[in-house]
């Protein structure tokens, strides 16, 4: 990286010589990079954004093959395991021996003798070791591939790494499910916003005039009004007969018609500003036609802002996805999604006595931060004049 | 930047009429107010539309009600009570009826699920929800315009990082569950919530002087989680700003003429940096009050949030919409006051100029 670093910051060069007389092979390879070559060799130089695409890739590896991924089914129960702590994983076995395979204890009910309360203890002489590739629970994977393979489980006895929720289902897997869920509708809502700020800000940014004095003062209007209450208000309208797969659609539409105006705004913005600028003027001049100079000029010049506010307004989507459903006006069960899974999470005694039901915060929180990352990242990359 | 060549063309004087300046802002103002009662008007109607959307009306959901506690009631019954309710007529003629008792009444409907008007249900709880909103605003820039200033004279120290890292949490974490994390926190370290608005002795009591201290005292917790996102944001909006500024010529030759340190700061590039700031406070009002009913909610407030979600769960329509209605209205009042301040804070907008 450091040739590429050099290169940039090498002192401008005497005018009419030509280019390989006096620059290093590595400034032939900047000066002759393509725009989005420019812009991944821009990127790698930020650390947290790589870091936050590590992050996403391993969110979208789960939200893939979340069926695989879970030790469990998302509705799978252990029915007496309910409210379960997390189990430990353990290397080393009661007698202080080094095991290479990890393996949790079998846990015993007993009685305190001074509290009288039950509690659950693990019983080292039942050991339950973990297995990579078990057979489990059986799902189709996608949707039509029959399978019941798992990438770990235990043969005998249950495995739940992050504890159980009040039906004794499998945190761990549900989480991996509703990331499944809470990152496709956030892409989905994404599509909605960005062919509608894609559209709107198009028309807006090319007719101009009066057309675009109202498009502006309506967007004006709706940034102005707090629009997740106003959000609430749409969604706690949908008919309660619904099924979760209506209602799942319709709360993707909702959370499409949230951040297009962002998107149109930079769209018309874009395309006022290009219009005028030399190279926009030029290829009109050569004789090139409209739908050259917008394909060729003005689109590459543009998307990857575009892409950059994308990135940007995801976090948003899943933000008001993982709202709505917590509060119970969003998506409902047997779907699962971040928010949903939070619902368990709501009142101050679940919190104090059972605190592992809080870890979908962390995924939230993980993801939000690594898109927001990502999206600082992009955004000094696509920057022609950043360094 | 954005203060570039026209910034001191703007600000010398234009000669002509004595009262140019007042006639100036005078009718930004005006045209500002116009365009605040337009959106007033409009987000009405879309309030208005929320409360008309669930399938069925008042009626259908009175006659459900009445029927499943075994109480005989006819079609005719149905529909008399419509017609006294006025449910028949058409849409249009409702949502009149509605904004003009609203305006000039100040009557906001029946809650269905409390049969008590609108108005006697919200009680003070209003004034609770505008107490947390303007307080959130005071802890956002009062923190967030020192920190700000601290940032940028110095930067790359240990403070400045450490502002940027809790930025980038601050603005990560929606304000519902930063709520839930403190009151996790409280729960499992001080065994203790730092839920509600006022200690045991104060919940029910009139309000009183002690009263009011016990509110405060309670407030800053639901006014930091809400101001969180939002003063990392003008952070970094205040950071970037004065970094630009400082190293102006205009603030050498202050620096030149011997002028102390934090006079010069204070009276040039910061009073240039708080023109960004002070015309995101429509913006931030927007976004406190858009996360105000889940923090509520969470940390179980007595004001609109959790009568918000209530009644949206049970579609009780006309307090859902009258607390919406609110909400739209403290904002869109927040954009106008916002804009009143920025025409005090820059001269370009005195001189009717366009930013």
């Amino acid at each position: 990286m450091a040739q590429i670093t050099e290169a940039i910051t090498v002192a401008p060069r005497p005018t009419g010589l030509p280019v390989a007389a006096v620059a290093g092979e590595a400034e032939i390879r900047y000066y002759t990079a393509s725009q989005f070559q420019l812009m991944w060799w821009k990127f790698k130089k930020h650390r947290l954004a790589l870091i936050g695409t590590t992050i996403l890739g391993l969110f979208v590896i789960v939200a893939v093959f979340a069926e695989f991924l879970s030790p469990y089914g998302s509705t799978a129960r252990t029915p007496d395991y309910l409210h379960g702590r997390p189990q430990t994983l353990h290397f080393v076995d009661a007698e202080g021996k080094f095991h290479w395979r990890p393996f949790t204890y079998a846990l015993a009910a007993l009685m305190d003798p001074k509290t009288f309360l039950l509690e659950t203890r693990e019983d080292p002489d039942n050991p339950w070791p973990v297995r990579f590739f078990v057979h489990g629970d059986k799902y189709k994977m996608w949707g039509f591939i029959e399978a019941d393979l798992h990438l770990f489980g235990v043969a005998e006895g249950h495995l739940h790494l992050l504890g159980t929720d009040q039906l004794g289902r499998d945190i761990l897997s549900r989480l991996f499910y509703a990331t499944r869920t809470s990152l496709t509708i956030g892409v989905a809502g994404l599509f909605i916003s960005f062919f509608l700020g894609l559209i709107i800000g198009g028309v807006s940014g090319f007719f101009g005039g009066g057309i675009d004095d109202a498009i502006q003062r309506f967007i004006e209007f709706i940034r102005s009004i707090p629009t997740l209450p106003l959000w609430m208000a749409l969604a706690a309208a949908l008919p309660r007969e619904w099924s979760p797969q209506q209602v799942y659609f319709t709360i993707t539409i909702l959370l499409g018609l949230l951040g297009w105006t962002h998107l149109a705004r930079r769209v018309r913005g874009k395309l006022l500003s290009l219009r005028e600028e030399d190279f926009v003027v030029a290829a009109r001049i050569a004789g090139s036609s409209d739908a050259r100079i917008i394909a060729r000029h003005l689109l590459p010049s543009f998307l990857s802002y575009i892409i950059v506010d994308l990135s940007i307004s995801f976090p948003y989507m899943i933000l008001a996805e993982t709202s709505l459903s917590f509060i119970g006006l969003g998506l409902r069960a047997p779907v699962v999604s971040w928010g949903v899974l939070l619902q368990d999470a709501q009142n101050v005694a679940a919190i104090a006595l059972y605190p592992w039901l809080f870890t979908p915060v962390a995924f939230v929180i993980l993801s939000v931060m690594a898109f927001s990352f990502v999206g600082d990242g992009m955004r000094d990359a696509a920057d022609p004049y950043s360094r | 930047m954005m203060f570039s060549a026209g910034w001191v063309g703007a600000c010398s004087r234009p000669s002509g009429a004595f009262w140019q300046e007042e006639v100036e802002v005078a009718k930004y103002l005006l045209q500002r107010f116009i365009i605040m009662i337009v959106m007033l008007a409009a987000l009405s109607f879309i309030v208005f539309l929320t409360i008309e959307l669930p399938p069925g009306d008042f009626a259908d959901r009175h006659a459900l009600e009445l029927r499943s506690q075994g109480i005989q009631f006819t079609q005719e019954d149905l529909n008399s009570l419509r017609h006294t309710l006025g449910l028949d007529r058409p849409w249009y003629v409702r949502y009149v009826v509605w904004i003009t008792n609203i305006v000039l009444r100040g009557n906001f409907g029946v809650s269905m699920t409390v049969h008590l008007p609108v108005t006697q249900v919200l009680g003070e709880r209003v004034g609770l929800t505008v107490m947390l909103a303007v307080a959130t605003i005071i802890f956002t820039y009062g923190l967030a315009i020192p920190i700000g200033i601290y940032s940028a004279i110095r930067q790359y120290s240990v403070g400045d990082y450490a502002a940027t890292m809790i930025g980038y949490f601050g603005m990560a974490t929606p304000s519902f569950m930063l709520a839930l994390i403190l009151l996790y926190i409280s729960v499992i370290l001080f065994n203790n919530s730092v839920g509600g608005l006022f200690s045991a002795q104060y919940a029910e009591a009139a309000w009183s002087w002690g009263k009011f201290v016990d509110l405060l005292r309670h407030l800053w917790v639901p006014a930091l989680v809400l101001g969180l996102a939002g003063t990392a944001f003008e952070i970094r909006t205040m950071r970037a700003t004065l970094l630009d500024e400082k190293n102006k010529l205009y603030v050498t030759a202050a620096r030149a003429r011997g002028l102390p340190e934090w006079k010069l700061l204070l009276k040039y590039p910061v009073r240039v940096a708080l023109n960004p700031i002070a015309s995101t406070i429509g913006w931030e009002l927007t976004a406190i009050i858009a996360g105000a009913p889940l923090v509520s909610f969470v940390l179980a407030l007595p004001d609109t949030g959790p009568l918000f979600l209530r009644a949206l769960l049970d579609q009780d329509t006309y307090l859902s919409g009258a607390i919406l209605l609110m909400y739209a209205t403290l904002t869109i009042l927040g954009t106008f006051l916002s804009d009143v301040l920025l025409a005090a804070l820059d001269p370009r907008i005195r001189y009717g100029e366009r930013v």
